[in-house]
């Protein structure tokens, strides 16, 4: 049987495939911010976490933060309608885009090994989007 | 210090994408749409293990964050993928997904492209 939330007219189709790619796309440039960020902060998160705090009043990472919570929000919807089975690996190829924006942007070594596995996980993703989307009915047990 | 961190991001993250996917199914079931972001807010509100997944999310968000100063991203953010194999088995043993042939292979190549990157 078809789960419910597999059954959806074609603009429902296309917009779920947007959203996979904002979803893909967003983690990786909110990383970005991050990584960015922190590495301009003194290195003192080690010595107390609670220099944690101090990092969020840091411009770069607030702009990870906030693009942290858009990723959270849409990547919630998109989890209303497909597996967490599917949504994982087809999300993945994000992590070619972080390896390729940490050796662009940030200036960092990247070995031959990391971009054959950055491959291999677009190439993972690309079998997995070919599964169907949802595959089992809810919990039925609602709050 | 590093693996520490490591650690609590996966696990946090492993327990944050359960609960939502959890969550996220029965509202998608009930509204019978995929919901827009002011309705993803509201729901976490509502439902009450959505917000204990964000909380758990938090806490990944704040050790992923230590992580990162210390260590490359290009390590950081496929190291931190490990939670993806526990929370696949996860999603099969506990949401009663089904893996096919083709996805369980694709998520076994996602994941030797996450060893290859990691180490």
């Amino acid at each position: 049987m078809i789960p419910a939330a597999a059954r959806m007219l074609p603009s429902g189709v296309a917009r779920v495939y947007r959203l996979i790619v904002l979803v893909t796309v967003l983690k990786p440039l909110s990383n970005l911010f991050l990584a960015w960020g922190m590495q301009r902060m003194p290195n003192m998160v080690s010595e107390h976490p609670l220099y944690l705090i101090q990092a969020l009043f840091e411009p770069l990472v607030v702009i990870g933060v906030l693009m942290q919570i858009g990723w959270l929000l849409l990547r919630m919807s998109l989890l209303s309608v497909a597996d967490l089975s599917y949504v994982l690996p087809v999300t993945a190829a994000g992590y070619v885009l972080s390896t390729f924006l940490g050796r662009t942007v940030l200036h960092e070594q990247v070995s031959v090994s990391r971009w054959v596995g950055a491959i291999l996980i677009s190439a993972g993703a690309a079998l997995v989007v070919s599964t169907p989307r949802i595959t089992s009915e809810p919990p039925r047990t609602a709050q | 210090m590093k693996w520490l961190l490591l650690g609590i991001v996966i696990v946090s993250a492993v327990l944050g994408d359960l609960l939502q996917s959890r969550e996220m199914k029965i509202a998608g079931q009930n509204s019978g749409r995929m919901p827009g972001a002011v309705k993803v807010l509201r729901l976490i509100f509502e439902r009450r293990y959505l917000l204990l997944a964000i909380v758990s999310m938090a806490v990944s968000f704040f050790a992923f964050l230590a992580l990162v100063q210390t260590e490359p991203i290009s390590f950081a953010v496929p190291a931190s993928a490990g939670s993806f194999v526990i929370e696949t088995l996860l999603a099969k043993l506990w949401l009663k997904e089904s893996l096919s042939g083709r996805r369980t292979l694709g998520t076994l190549v996602v994941l030797a492209g996450i060893l290859l990157v990691a180490r």
